[in-house]
């Protein structure tokens, strides 16, 4: 892996975007502003799942209709955020909080998959449920938690707490 | 008006002082502005995106605005409460930062607007044109926000 890393950081995008004065800052300017469309739309489902928000809505209909918009911000993150580790792939791939960020989007995406292959399979019985079931609610839980987890993580990688230790 | 001598006093306040010198402080409030600008984006979002006809469009406008105010009026004095202390702490960096200044004036457009014109239309009935005009306006008005409030870091 590390070879790669060492080859990537040495490519001409690599180091047009490291180095461009308006590349970077709008790149990552789209990476945090796309957390409204993304985690916005997500943390409305999670509420709802949870029955602290948006509680007259089917649960369904806050799914069905918001998570389209989700999926979309997640794709512009993605993209934007493969760009920022593209610009600076040694020191992300050595900081611990770049690494804690992917294993908590991971444990998101089984969180996603078990929610929606289990209870969700059935949410007609408690669509409209002021307060879904225990495993639904659980589910709304930790998406929330994970997802506050990615984004702490995503800011504190800037810092450069941990990287002196390399120097 | 002058107003540097106000924003040295604010650069010197206990808070401010508190958390310039802190290492860890201002990293922190900052994932909290974060977490709160993703919230209240999504608040603004999902009932901006109603009154253009998406999203949750089976919804009526008037309940889903009344349900999502809360939510709306809470990420607002989460990410004000975050956002002072960094602004008090690095007050005389925010004086020179042309993005500083487009921040505040925005924001204060957004809230003026969300306030008066965006309030009534979540109401009341209204032409669909108005709708998606004041949504159109409304998404702008704190994409600015948010775009301006990045690059203080950057200018």
């Amino acid at each position: 892996m590390a070879p790669f890393i060492q080859w990537l950081e040495g490519t001409a995008g690599s180091i047009a975007i490291r180095e461009s004065i308006l590349l970077y800052p709008v790149i990552e300017t789209t990476h945090v502003l796309t957390l409204c469309l993304f985690l916005g739309m997500i943390a409305m489902l999670d509420l709802r799942l949870l029955g602290i928000g948006l509680r007259g809505v089917p649960v369904s209909e806050v799914a069905g209709r918001l998570l389209p918009w989700a999926l979309s911000g997640f794709v512009i993150m993605a993209i934007s955020g493969a760009l920022l580790f593209y610009s600076g792939p040694v020191r992300a791939s050595n900081n611990i909080f770049f690494k804690v960020k992917m294993a908590m989007i991971l444990l998101t995406g089984v969180n996603a998959l078990s929610f929606h292959f289990t209870i969700y399979r059935r949410v007609a019985d408690w669509d409209r449920d002021p307060t879904p079931p225990l495993r639904a609610r659980a589910a709304g839980f930790f998406s929330l938690v994970l997802w506050c987890g990615v984004v702490i993580c995503g800011r504190l990688q800037a810092y450069n707490w941990f990287d002196q230790a390399r120097g | 008006m002058d107003l540097l001598p106000l924003f040295q006093w604010l650069e010197a306040t206990a808070i401010g002082t508190l958390v310039r010198e802190s290492l860890w402080m201002f990293p922190v409030i900052q994932c909290g502005h974060l977490l709160a600008l993703a919230m209240l984006g999504g608040s603004v979002l999902v009932v901006d995106l109603r009154l253009l006809g998406l999203g949750l469009r089976d919804q009526p406008i008037e309940s889903l605005g009344s349900k999502v105010h809360p939510w709306l009026v809470g990420s607002l004095a989460a990410i004000v409460a975050t956002g002072l202390p960094m602004f008090l702490s690095e007050a005389l960096k925010c004086y020179y930062s042309p993005p500083f200044w487009y921040k505040m004036t925005l924001l204060a457009a957004a809230a003026v607007f969300a306030l008066t014109v965006r309030k009534r239309v979540l109401a009341g009935p209204c032409a669909p044109l108005w709708r998606g005009l004041t949504a159109v306006t409304s998404m702008a008005l704190w994409f600015g926000v948010g775009f301006s409030g990045r690059w203080i870091a950057f200018y």
